[in-house]
């Protein structure tokens, strides 16, 4: 499998907090890669490096084989990256239809807008909304995934998804993400929710102060419970 | 004659239209402040110069080039927009990270520096810039006579004024801007060049004011001091109409104008300071502006 996504050494910094220190992970096209760890492992921040989106980083970070370390966000996007952040970031001057209408084309094969609507009925019924904001939690979760859907994106960061949601939405997420890859999308997803993570990766990092602990593949799974129960406490 | 409540007609339709024209002026200043303040958070104090300066350019192009009103009105909003790009990526583009205040301080700064520029070479007194031929004389409408150079003007910043509100409220480019001004890095994310999107928002936004001077400039004159003089209500303009809301500065550029104009026909005495005692009372009552959503 053609690798897509190489980080090595990775060090970010948020002012003078060191948040990274020297993260090292590989994403392979088609796979959807979980980062694991407790609230403060550096797992969101790892996907902010990517995109660009923290002060200051030093180490390698390679998309597609290029070289992204200092590239600008919307150079780095343009790759084909879909991100998905913790916060939705769903515009409230934005009408619900204009939000999944925002971002532009980065790549070629993105979902057409009846697709999208086939996959998150819900938004097909609140498209004329006329703020984005309006919606449910879990519906404004499935607008942020939908609207990079559309975009031609194909390695898609997607930021602890099913936070706060109630657990028949978080199901219905899962399904979407098993579609996603049956379409062959990359995916990295940082969760928390282990139950929700583990049906669905084919290999997880596990993180803690910044740094990689621990790596292995669904396989190894079983075998890892103690292990996770204690970096994770499940 | 005619009166209407003891004013004769000719007297309050043209302190009316006086106010319409004013209101014109309002209104396209306040709109480019409220672009700018929209996406940049910036209260750009360098606006009146600005202003000033599309009208220096409208003088320049004609006694130096030979290049008539028309071309003023493309090339002089250009030229200061330009000017606006270079300020802005050479100087406002250093500050965002700091507090809005320092913004507010550099574009103060700039102003005093380049009407101070423009009087120690050109004086106070003001240069004259002719009405367009085509433009000259008026129409006598039987309660009123309207000067078609006046009505051209307000005609002009009502288009000016709707076509920018379509753009930002209407179009994928507009959608663009709206968003940024929540969430720039999450549009940058999409991979939207947001940077480049914050320099030519500053352009266009000062290249309005660069328009309002030409068209100003038959009016008013040319004067080193004519944007001093105007911003200051203005800014009055932009608070009362809501900070950054596009709608709300052309709305209350316009209606301010009509009611500054129709104070000087039943309360001369109080023409001048109406629209500050409207902004007191509107931040009393509604400190987000009548438009303002934050």
């Amino acid at each position: 499998m053609a690798e897509v996504l190489r980080i090595e050494h990775l060090n970010a910094w948020y002012g003078e907090s060191h948040i990274l220190h020297g993260v090292d992970l590989t994403v392979n096209q088609g796979e959807v890669v979980t980062l694991l760890g407790r609230n403060g492992s550096g797992r969101t921040t790892t996907l902010k490096s990517i995109m660009g989106l923290v002060g200051r980083r030093a180490g390698s970070i390679r998309v597609n084989g290029q070289e992204t370390i200092s590239w600008p966000t919307h150079k780095v996007a343009h790759l084909g990256i879909g991100y998905c952040p913790e916060e939705r970031a769903i515009f409230s001057s934005l009408s619900v239809e204009e939000n999944l209408m925002l971002p532009p084309q980065i790549g070629e094969g993105g979902m057409s807008v009846d697709e999208i609507y086939d996959m998150f009925p819900n938004l097909r019924e609140r498209r004329k909304t006329a703020q984005g904001t309006k919606l449910s939690g879990g519906e404004q979760q499935m607008l942020a995934m939908a609207r990079i859907l559309r975009t031609g994106a194909h390695l898609l960061l997607l930021d602890e998804i099913t936070e706060g949601l109630a657990p028949v939405i978080v199901q219905a997420l899962g399904r979407i993400i098993v579609k996603l890859k049956e379409r062959g999308f990359t995916i990295v997803l940082v969760e928390q929710n282990f139950r929700f993570a583990a049906p669905l990766a084919d290999r997880f990092y596990v993180m803690e102060h910044g740094k990689i602990a621990e790596t292995f593949s669904a396989p190894e799974l079983e075998s890892k419970t103690q292990l996770l129960h204690e970096y994770l406490g499940v | 004659m005619t009166e209407i409540f003891g004013v004769p007609t000719q007297a309050l339709f043209g302190q009316l239209l006086i106010g319409l024209i004013n209101g014109s002026f309002y209104a396209l200043l306040s709109l480019g402040l409220a672009v700018i303040f929209g996406l940049l958070n910036i209260i750009n104090f360098t606006h009146g110069a600005q202003y000033m300066m599309g009208a220096f350019a409208a003088y320049f192009l004609l006694n130096k080039l030979g290049l008539n009103y028309w071309w003023a009105l493309v090339l002089a909003p250009l030229a200061v927009g330009a000017t606006g790009v270079i300020v802005e990526r050479l100087m406002l583009s250093r500050l965002y990270k700091l507090d809005h205040l320092y913004g507010l301080l550099l574009t103060f700064g700039l102003a005093l520096i380049i009407q101070g520029a423009f009087r120690h070479e050109y004086g106070s007194a003001g240069l004259p810039y002719s009405i367009p031929e085509i433009l000259s004389g008026g129409t006598n409408l039987g309660f009123m006579f309207l000067p078609k150079y006046r009505a051209w003007v307000i005609v002009a910043s009502l288009a000016v004024c709707v076509g920018t509100w379509f753009v930002i409220e209407r179009t994928k480019l507009g959608a663009y801007l709206r968003a940024a001004t929540e969430n720039p890095a999450m549009v940058q994310a999409f991979g939207v060049n947001v940077p480049r999107m914050i320099t030519l928002t500053y352009g266009f936004g000062v290249a309005l004011a660069g328009l309002a001077g030409v068209m100003a400039a038959p009016i008013y004159q040319v004067n080193p001091l004519m944007g001093a003089d105007t911003i200051i209500v203005v800014f009055a303009v932009v608070v009362i109409g809501g900070m950054g809301s596009i709608m709300g500065a052309v709305i209350t550029g316009f209606g301010l104008g009509v009611i500054e104009g129709l104070t000087k026909v039943f309360y001369p005495e109080a023409s001048n300071t109406v629209i500050f005692v409207i902004m007191a009372i509107v931040l009393m009552i509604r400190p987000q502006g009548l438009f303002g959503s934050r």
